[in-house]
């Protein structure tokens, strides 16, 4: 196999080899991501790790996001280091809230922790991880507080507690309400102005 | 178990959270043999701040003070991440002035890290005179901190389109004058310690990464290089004004606790030579982009200009927007490749910024590197991964 000379060509390679585990690859910003299948993630990674052209030998990353009011509702991102090449790379899982991503830590060790932290902070479980545990949040947390309708305010407060002689949680009390400031302008007049002038830029 | 074969006294024993060898609230649960370790299990998360969530409720400009805290020992290498991040996103060019600035204090900030790392590792193993010797420099280096910044840790300096002001007069000479003599005190710290019998016997083939060990457990940095593998993105992947500089990278052979010393203290003497560089090239002009929708007007201007005022005023209330996109953006950190995953919706506030810390993977490897050694161990292995909780926790 030629070895690629630029992230287009990269992509198409990789659109290739694995072309029934792949739904879509872009390259944007100088940075190639591609969409996989998620049952098909583990076998990807150790295609992309072994394989002679690409080497992609560190996973750096694994992390979630929330896309609410999306279908499906997450994405589990990983980010692969090719050391020999010098690329970088981008897969994309994406997930129902509720279904289970096959875990990678059989492929990378460090992928471990990282997931972890993704079960602890958006609640997406991992089939086969040899130790789903929680890892940022307090022990005995309830919820998945990187989830977008979860309040950043939190349901609980902890303070120590004099006559117990213990820390004790309570639920949050805020002595004023949560302020977003969204900077939308108050005036109607405003919208249509907008309109008005996206319309005359238009003609 | 066989009946009949000797029980095996295991036990388990608690480390931390509030252990002066930790560096920070570390709890490490070690099964023990003896003084073997068996198995460590760390558990992270104490300071956990919640700071990737409370970034999605803050403007852009205001999230850059979050990353002094990560980090709380080389905070500039941090802000420097999510500028480049946001830069990248808006398709923003920084004027060269602000490059050299910025390599020239992420450098400063990497002789603040490796001294803080180098001496508080020589104080964990036996050593004290290396930390009362070391912290008088960085007194020094965070002196320029506060100088340029008006603060000695939290600096907030580096804002996405270039740095927040130009250097105060005589700043550069100052910082010339420490660049000359520091190399000196280098000297005598490597006089303590490379030679020291007690530092070499705590030190040396105690943690060994192999290069293999120390990919798959997705090692960078310092961790990385002294596994003998010689990637450091200042020079493999250069951003600013690296491409332009001369330095050596440093490797070690063993990937033991004292390679990772060695490459430090090599580091060290490297970063000096990048801010004489600097020092020498940086060029007269701008420090930031001149376009008021990023970066504030001058103070001057806006007691006449009205535009400056509305400018002042919607940029520091409400932001910029960024364009829809992702990136995913990393720095050679002192302690290793640290990544923000940015990803924007078009409005002001980031949609998701992860954050991507060195030592995460680091503490996740502790468990391999500590197997089999003695409990005495545990501490020098931990000095030699240079983690630090602000930023494993988040």
């Amino acid at each position: 196999m030629a070895i690629p000379r630029t992230l287009e060509d990269l992509g198409r390679l990789i659109e290739e080899e694995i072309e029934t585990d792949l739904v879509s690859w872009t390259v944007e910003k100088g940075e190639l991501s591609l969409i996989v299948e998620r049952p098909a993630i583990a076998r990807v990674l150790i295609y992309l790790r072994d394989s002679e052209t690409f080497q992609f030998s560190q996973l750096m990353d694994v992390c979630g996001v929330d896309y609410l009011g999306r279908e499906p509702r997450f994405d589990v991102v990983y980010h692969l280091l090719s050391l020999v090449r010098n690329w970088r790379l981008r897969i994309k899982v994406q997930v129902e809230e509720g279904m289970p991503v096959p875990s990678v830590t059989s492929v990378y060790n460090c992928a471990n922790w990282w997931e972890r932290e993704v079960f602890d902070l958006y609640g997406i479980p991992f089939e086969d991880h040899p130790d789903l545990r929680r890892i940022l949040t307090d022990y005995g947390f309830e919820g998945y507080p990187l989830r977008k309708d979860f309040p950043l305010t939190g349901y609980v407060e902890v303070r120590y507690d004099e006559e117990q002689k213990r820390v004790v949680y309570e639920p949050v009390k805020l002595p004023q309400a949560f302020r977003t400031f969204d900077f939308e302008s108050p005036w109607e007049g405003m919208e249509t102005a907008v309109k008005v002038s996206a319309v005359q830029e238009e003609s | 178990m066989e009946k009949g074969a000797p029980q095996k006294q295991s036990y388990t024993m608690n480390f931390g959270p509030q252990h002066p060898a930790a560096h920070g609230v570390l709890r490490l649960i070690l099964e023990m043999d003896g003084e073997v370790v068996e198995r460590a299990d760390p558990h992270i998360g104490l300071l956990h701040r919640g700071t990737e969530k409370l970034i999605e409720y803050k403007t852009y400009l205001q999230a850059i003070p979050y990353f002094d805290r990560l980090d709380y020992v080389s905070p500039m290498a941090q802000e420097h991440v999510f500028a480049l991040a946001v830069e990248k996103l808006l398709s923003l060019e920084i004027p060269m002035r602000a490059k050299y600035i910025r390599v020239l204090f992420c450098e400063i900030t990497r002789i603040l890290n490796h001294l803080l790392n180098i001496t508080t590792m020589a104080i964990d193993v036996g050593a004290m005179t290396p930390l009362l010797w070391g912290f008088e420099e960085r007194e020094v280096l965070m002196g320029f901190y506060e100088r340029v910044s008006g603060a000695r840790l939290h600096a907030n300096y580096f804002r996405p389109g270039g740095v927040h002001k130009d250097l105060p007069p005589g700043l550069a000479e100052d910082i010339m004058a420490f660049a000359n003599r520091f190399p000196k005190v280098i000297d005598d710290l490597e006089g303590l310690l490379t030679d020291n019998r007690i530092f070499k016997q705590r030190t040396v083939n105690i943690g060994v990464v192999t290069a293999e060990q120390a990919l798959d457990w997705g090692f960078t940095g310092p961790m990385l290089r002294a596994s003998n593998v010689a990637w450091d993105l200042r020079r493999n992947q250069p951003y600013e004004v690296y491409d332009q500089l001369e330095f050596f990278i440093p490797v070690g052979q063993n990937g033991d606790c004292y390679d990772r010393y060695l490459v430090r203290m090599e580091e060290m003497r490297q970063s000096v030579r990048l801010i004489k560089q600097c020092l020498e090239k940086m060029p007269e002009g701008p420090v930031k982009v001149d376009d008021y929708k990023v970066t504030p007007p001058p103070r001057a201007k806006m007691k006449t200009s009205m535009e400056a005022l509305i400018h002042h005023f919607k940029l520091y209330t409400e932001g910029y927007h960024v364009p829809k996109g992702e990136t995913y953006t990393v720095v050679e950190a002192p302690k290793g490749e640290f990544g923000v995953y940015l990803v924007s919706d078009g409005s002001n506030k980031p949609y998701r910024c992860k954050i991507r810390p060195p030592s995460f993977a680091f503490m996740q490897a502790f468990d391999f590197m500590a197997k089999g050694h003695m409990l005495a161990d545990v501490p020098s292995i931990i000095g030699s991964l240079d983690i630090v909780f602000g930023e494993i926790d988040r």
